[in-house]
């Protein structure tokens, strides 16, 4: 049973998620940050995903959308702006990398690229070594439906069924691959269809309510630690936002279809759950909406001071500098 | 000394740096019972189980996926790919993802993998168990290419190979698997990755080769001899980090620079050397630079023949050292 500190703490990391995002857009329609790509919509799933873990000892494999994961994991607001400039401090990569290709060693999320699914068969080979040393971790990975087209991922999930690896393959299906509805990606009903002929369990979950997912993934993590093996969670959501800041969406969608998805948006559905919990209060919530936007704003006016890279380090660490023969 | 093979050495290596370090594991396609098609992992199942020789669903793109997730929990994967040939579905992970681990992460990530594969041609396999594919990833920053000619230089770079810190490629020229045969100590020790090695000294011209192509450049030396020409003999070993100190030094002596590979000719990495060459030793040339390989075509033709066509041999390779030493 979640305790009200820690309900509210779920809340708080996706609305804390939601203002960053929010903010992110704004940054590229002023010309300030090159790209964006959003995860609003998709937050509850990511949130109620890693509160249902082991933050700090188990491993994450998240994708592009996972800003309000890595929010969930101690990637800080501060840290997302760095990215977002190409900044020296940003810790994912030192300005290398576009922003959104995570990395965080203190959490256990390796470096991520942009080419789809292809954290699947690490996040195995992950599950192998744990099972390998006997630990009772669990690895997490999540992709787009989209990229469950993928021969990367189902060798990826093949690997894990196979050898009973400890690892859940988080599906957001956010029904759109940039411009191609669900329905010409697969020809199964969604993703956790897959799981069948795969040899895993499949289960679907409402993405949209942060609180069913965290139920969800918790039974996954438990079953996987007990060692009996990976779980396909396809969780059912909407991206409300055009697939990123280079994209328009008003060429494949109506604005009808996303008004209406945006009557699901998880945000209203937590706030709405809680405060008929009595958890949440106006009051409350003013709160944390402007303790939101002080953390945003520092976080922006940091990283817009900050510093470059320097072109002198853009050759090091193409190779892991010293080669121990001990 | 006892005197093996190179498939016998490269097993030993892989036993000696299991016994050493239990992060040390295998995987691939038959490596586990069957010892792999080649036998390279023979009796490695039975004395370290199937844990640490891992056989893999057929699909190699999640030999070396898996060897990735592996190797960034700090495991120390040795990845089989069955023939050089079936690398290309783990291309993306090579090269996407391995090569680039460190460099996007700003050095906070690595993967310390190494991937075995058979490589090259003359032994009936036709387009598809035939294929010399350095080149493709010679080309890569952030990966390692070693190519081993004999026993003792195979064992003591995939002993290396295993103890670095990042992804290595090491591919074996499986024509000289049972025919290469020589000297292994019984006592430890490595070979480093990087230096090339000359192997045979002289002074009308340099040969540079590695893999099955360094064992026939030798032979080709002993017939240029019998002619009183003496060939110098370099054997590349580790294609990435190049050696071009060696290779600026031999040509220095020689004046005189032929590349042989059986890769095919155009964009091959006789083509790098090549331009190192012309970089750093122009003023010391007495000929072009010349290079002899594979022809441009789609891959190693099956019928003997056309296989005996495509391959480069001892004769052949005495023949372009002899025209460039008499230029």
């Amino acid at each position: 049973m979640l305790s009200k500190e820690t309900k509210l703490d779920m809340y708080w990391t996706m609305l804390l998620s939601r203002r960053l995002d929010e903010r992110s857009w704004v940054l590229h329609r002023q010309g300030r940050i090159a790209f964006h790509i959003s995860g609003i919509g998709q937050e509850a799933a990511q949130v109620g995903a890693a509160f249902a873990l082991r933050r700090g000892y188990d491993w994450f494999l998240p994708y592009y959308r996972d800003i309000a994961l890595m929010i969930a994991l101690g990637y800080t607001p501060r840290d997302f702006a760095l990215s977002m400039m190409g900044k020296a401090e940003d810790i994912t990569s030192a300005g290398r990398q576009m922003p959104s290709h995570w990395s965080l060693r203190s959490a256990n999320v390796p470096s991520q690229s942009a080419t789809v699914a292809t954290q699947t068969s690490h996040a195995a080979g992950i599950g192998l070594a744990i099972k390998l040393h006997g630990e009772d971790k669990v690895v997490l990975t999540c992709i787009g439906e989209g990229a469950t087209s993928q021969g990367e991922w189902y060798e990826g999930v093949n690997w894990a069924a196979v050898h009973r690896l400890p690892v859940i393959f988080l599906v957001q299906n956010n029904q759109y691959a940039i411009s191609e509805r669900v329905e010409r990606q697969m020809a199964v009903p969604g993703p956790a269809a897959k799981a069948c002929g795969l040899g895993l369990d499949g289960r679907e979950v409402d993405g949209t309510d942060v609180f069913q997912v965290y139920e969800v993934i918790a039974e996954a993590a438990e079953k996987a630690r007990r060692g009996e093996g990976p779980s396909l969670i396809e969780a059912k959501l909407y991206r409300i936002t055009p697939h990123s800041s280079d994209d328009d969406d008003r060429t494949y969608r109506s604005r009808e279809e996303v008004e209406a998805y945006k009557k699901r948006d998880p945000l209203l559905i937590a706030q709405a759950i809680l405060e008929k919990e009595g958890i949440l209060t106006p009051k409350k919530l003013d709160e944390m909406e402007a303790k939101a936007k002080q953390i945003v704003d520092e976080a922006v006016e940091y990283a817009e001071k900050a510093a470059y890279p320097s072109v002198e380090d853009a050759a090091t660490h193409v190779f892991v500098e010293e080669v121990s023969h001990a | 000394m006892p005197e093996m093979t190179l498939i016998e050495a490269i097993r030993q290596a892989m036993d000696e740096e299991m016994a050493r370090d239990p992060e040390v594991f295998i995987v691939g396609e038959d490596v586990g019972k069957r010892g792999g098609v080649f036998r390279a992992t023979m009796g490695l199942y039975d004395k370290y189980g199937e844990h640490r020789v891992i056989d893999s669903p057929l699909a190699e793109l999640s030999i070396v996926g898996v060897g990735i997730g592996a190797a960034l929990y700090g495991m120390r994967p040795i990845c089989e790919i069955q023939f050089a040939d079936y690398i290309f579905p783990a291309f993306n992970q090579i090269v996407g993802e391995a090569a680039r681990m460190c460099y996007r992460s700003n050095g906070t990530w690595s993967v310390p993998l190494v991937i075995r594969a058979p490589y090259g041609g003359g032994i009936s396999g036709g387009l598809y168990h035939s294929q010399s594919v350095e080149a493709f990833f010679a080309h890569v920053p952030g990966l390692k290419v070693v190519i081993p000619s004999n026993p003792y230089d195979a064992k003591g770079l995939l002993k290396s190979a295993i103890r670095d810190p990042n992804p290595v490629m090491f591919f074996e020229p499986k024509k000289g698997y049972r025919l290469i045969r020589g000297e292994v100590p019984e006592e430890e020790y490595l070979v480093p990755i990087g230096p090339a090695k000359i192997s045979r000294f002289g002074r009308d011209v340099s040969i540079f080769a590695y893999g099955m192509m360094h064992y026939y450049a030798l032979q080709a030396a002993e017939l240029l001899a019998q002619e009183g020409i003496e060939a110098e003999v370099v054997d590349l070993r580790t294609l990435a980090p190049v050696d071009k100190t060696t290779i600026l030094e031999s040509v220095k002596r020689t004046g005189k620079a032929l590349i042989v590979h059986e890769d095919n000719l155009t964009l091959g990495y006789g083509a790098e050397v090549a331009a190192i060459i012309a970089e750093h030793a122009f003023t010391d040339l007495d000929a072009p630079v010349r290079r002899l390989a594979g022809p441009d075509v789609p891959g190693v033709p099956f019928s003997p023949p056309l296989q005996e066509w495509f391959m480069p041999n001892p004769q052949k390779i005495a023949d372009a050292a002899r025209r460039l030493a008499q230029f």
